[in-house]
């Protein structure tokens, strides 16, 4: 589903990401794992077509980035840690609008589903500005999933988020995932990843130093592989 | 690093060398008849003007090149050519407003050309001023090269604007139309004075932007020198 | 999952869906426009002091003193309205969308040109109220639309381009202005001739400077903005 080869990505004279390789098979949730300032928001942005490579392959449902990155777009959601919803519309017209702007068909449907997943059916008309940050969460996500993605990228999504409303956050996540896509995740936090995750990549200096699937790491603990994947 | 190479040392000295004999010459042409000597302003005044607007239309055509090839080099260039042209853009407008005083008492006068000089020089102003709040040298490329576009696209269409509407300020400075006042016509001696000068303003053009381009390439240097001492 | 990318109909379907979400947003919280119309006001009542009128020499300024407000209030609006998609990161909710970008330039543009007709409409009365003078003719609504078209159209890119700089606010203004000199100066020398009854042929040749300037920089927008939004 996803293939990368030797992803470059330099700002000017800074080298951000040195020739990663990255592979994803359909159905996966990957962890992707690393300190601050490792390059994993980078390299999410770059997977969401909102930046380009400076050198390298990134291959996304069958589709290259950049130059097909329209296509990649129809099948891709992202939830970063910044909402991307307008704070004087209502849940349900940001619904609208996105449904809008990926030209999907009949969507009053479809959002009402959402809505559902998310939990948000009865603030539907209330204004997002009024949501807790929580509730913007659940509906990013709702966002996210609206035109029914093969994958989907999230980017630190526990950020600023209390135990309640991580709690529904994990519960939506598991929905999400169960529907069988493909699913990207970055975090900071072991805790969180540990229980939703099929395999955890450790991005360190650029590259992804580790990788392992959740069979592998019932042996050892993932806190010991982290560490040892940030020395190595 | 790269010592100056030959070609550039001797480019200096001949600019140098050009200059001073463009003076030499202008300050020995014949006396104009209805302005005296500081009509002779007038060599150097369209010489730098000259200069300026080369450097004007480098910076928009550099624009576009670097939009279709994105390839930094020309971000270089454009710097270089906008920098040129902003500082012969305000010697023009200095010694526009000193041929001013003695001919028509006046510090300045809203001919079309001053002004769009004037405009041009604040476009430039602008365009520094949107570099220095990026960070990025790939963003400050590609913002740079949108705005000096949309400068270099305006700034002729203002002239004509002006030139069009502004009857109250018919086109003054120079030109060597008689009729208009303040213009005068030129004899072999002053044209061949006249036409030195613009020889001259652009060689000093080329060695300039060479200049700059060099130093430019060192400034980049640094930058990478930096990088690798603070990692 | 069909393909529903990149096909003309989406991508005016995107346009009128980023315009219907801003007017209503803008709706709702009415920030964009009560701010752009009480600062036209006030323009306004500093012109009055500032310029201490008789009633023959204002007439020869009203369409000066309209444009300027209609500049300055105009920054407002634009500035805002980009400020809106990029504190929330709703800048790159619009761009995953599956859709040419230019859909979203031209959408910023028609709205931003709404606030600014619904602004300049609703001054339009109260300046010929308070200085007994009738603003409500064809020729000057088509001025006023003509000439707010290229300043939207010029504006939205810059706007675009400043809010992601570190200077954000007060860049707008500086980038703006010097590219949008032509338009004040055809739209106040066609608005003047509409008010003072001057020949249609006068108005004429500004108009058409106001249309060919909307075109050109129109179109170099539309091929440039993907580089003002991408990274």
């Amino acid at each position: 589903m996803i293939a990368v080869k030797k992803l470059v990505k330099r700002f000017g004279l800074k080298t951000v990401l040195r020739g990663v390789d990255f592979d994803v098979q359909p159905g996966e949730f990957v962890a992707l794992l690393g300190p601050n300032g490792a390059g994993k928001t980078t390299f999410l942005r770059i997977l969401a077509s909102l930046s380009r490579p400076s050198l390298g392959e990134v291959n996304i449902a069958g589709y290259k980035l950049p130059h097909e990155a329209a296509q990649v777009r129809a099948h891709l959601g992202v939830v970063s840690h910044l909402p991307l919803l307008y704070g004087d519309l209502t849940a349900e017209e940001n619904l609208q609008f996105y449904a809008r702007m990926y030209n999907l068909p009949n969507y009053e449907l479809r959002i009402n589903e959402v809505l559902e997943m998310i939990g948000l059916v009865a603030r539907r008309r209330d204004l997002v500005r009024t949501f807790s940050r929580g509730m913007q969460q659940r509906l990013a996500i709702g966002r996210a999933v609206l035109h029914d993605p093969d994958v989907i990228l999230f980017d630190e999504p526990y950020t600023g988020l209390d135990q309640d409303a991580s709690a529904m956050l994990d519960d939506v996540l598991k929905a999400v995932a169960a529907e069988g896509r493909t699913v990207v995740m970055t975090s900071h936090d072991l805790g969180r990843a540990e229980d939703l995750a099929t395999r955890f990549d450790v991005l360190s200096r650029g590259v992804i130093s580790a990788s392992a699937s959740r069979k592998e790491l019932m042996r050892t603990n993932l806190l010991a592989f982290y560490k040892q994947a940030l020395a190595g | 690093m790269q010592p100056k190479p030959l070609a550039l040392k001797i480019l200096d000295i001949a600019a140098i060398i050009v200059l001073g004999i463009a003076t030499y010459m202008a300050l020995n042409a014949p006396l104009e008849r209805v302005m005296g000597e500081v009509q002779k302003v007038f060599y150097f005044h369209v010489g730098t003007a000259w200069t300026a607007l080369l450097g004007f239309i480098l910076g928009g055509v550099f624009s576009v090149i670097y939009l279709i090839t994105k390839n930094l080099k020309w971000d270089k260039f454009q710097v270089a050519a906008i920098e040129v042209s902003l500082v012969f853009f305000l010697i023009t407008i200095m010694l526009g407003s000193i041929w001013a005083r003695p001919a028509w008492n006046t510090w300045w006068t809203w001919d079309p050309r001053l002004t769009t000089a004037a405009i041009t020089e604040l476009i430039y102003a602008a365009y520094f001023m949107l570099r220095q709040g990026i960070d990025d040298p790939d963003r400050r490329a590609r913002f740079g090269a949108v705005y000096a576009l949309v400068g270099a696209l305006s700034a002729p269409i203002t002239f004509f604007a002006i030139r069009l509407f502004r009857t109250i300020h018919p086109v003054v400075i120079g030109g060597t139309n008689p009729e208009a006042d303040g213009g005068f016509s030129m004899t072999p001696d002053m044209l061949s004075a006249f036409f030195f000068a613009l020889f001259a303003f652009s060689v000093i053009f080329i060695d300039l932007f060479w200049n700059r381009i060099r130093l430019g390439d060192l400034q980049e240097k640094v930058e990478q020198l930096k990088l690798k001492v603070s990692m | 999952m069909a393909d529903r990318t990149t096909s003309r109909g989406s991508f005016l379907k995107a346009v009128a869906a980023v315009v219907w979400k801003d007017v209503r947003a803008e709706f709702r919280s009415r920030e964009l426009f009560s701010a752009m119309l009480v600062f036209s006001l006030l323009i306004i009542l500093i012109f009055n002091f500032a310029l201490e009128l008789d009633l023959k020499t204002r007439q020869s300024v009203t369409a000066g003193v309209l444009w300027s407000t209609f500049a300055f209030a105009g920054t407002l609006g634009l500035n805002r309205s980009m400020a809106i998609e990029k504190d929330r990161g709703c800048l790159d909710g619009l761009l995953l969308a599956p859709v040419d970008r230019s859909a979203i330039y031209f959408g910023k543009v028609i709205s931003n040109l709404m606030f600014m007709l619904i602004v300049e409409l609703i001054v339009l009365p109260i300046y010929s109220l308070l200085y007994s003078v009738n603003l409500f003719q064809p020729g000057l609504l088509l001025v006023i639309l003509l000439g707010s078209i290229g300043y939207a159209g010029v504006g939205t890119l810059l706007a675009a381009m400043s809010v992601q700089t570190r200077t954000r606010d007060i860049l707008l203004p500086i980038l703006l202005f010097p590219v949008v000199i032509p338009v004040l100066l055809a739209a106040v020398k066609a608005s003047s001739g509409v008010l003072g009854g001057a020949d249609w042929d006068e108005i004429l040749l500004p108009l058409n400077l106001l249309i060919a300037y909307d075109v050109i920089f129109i179109a170099v927008a539309f091929m440039v903005f993907d580089n003002v939004v991408e990274e």
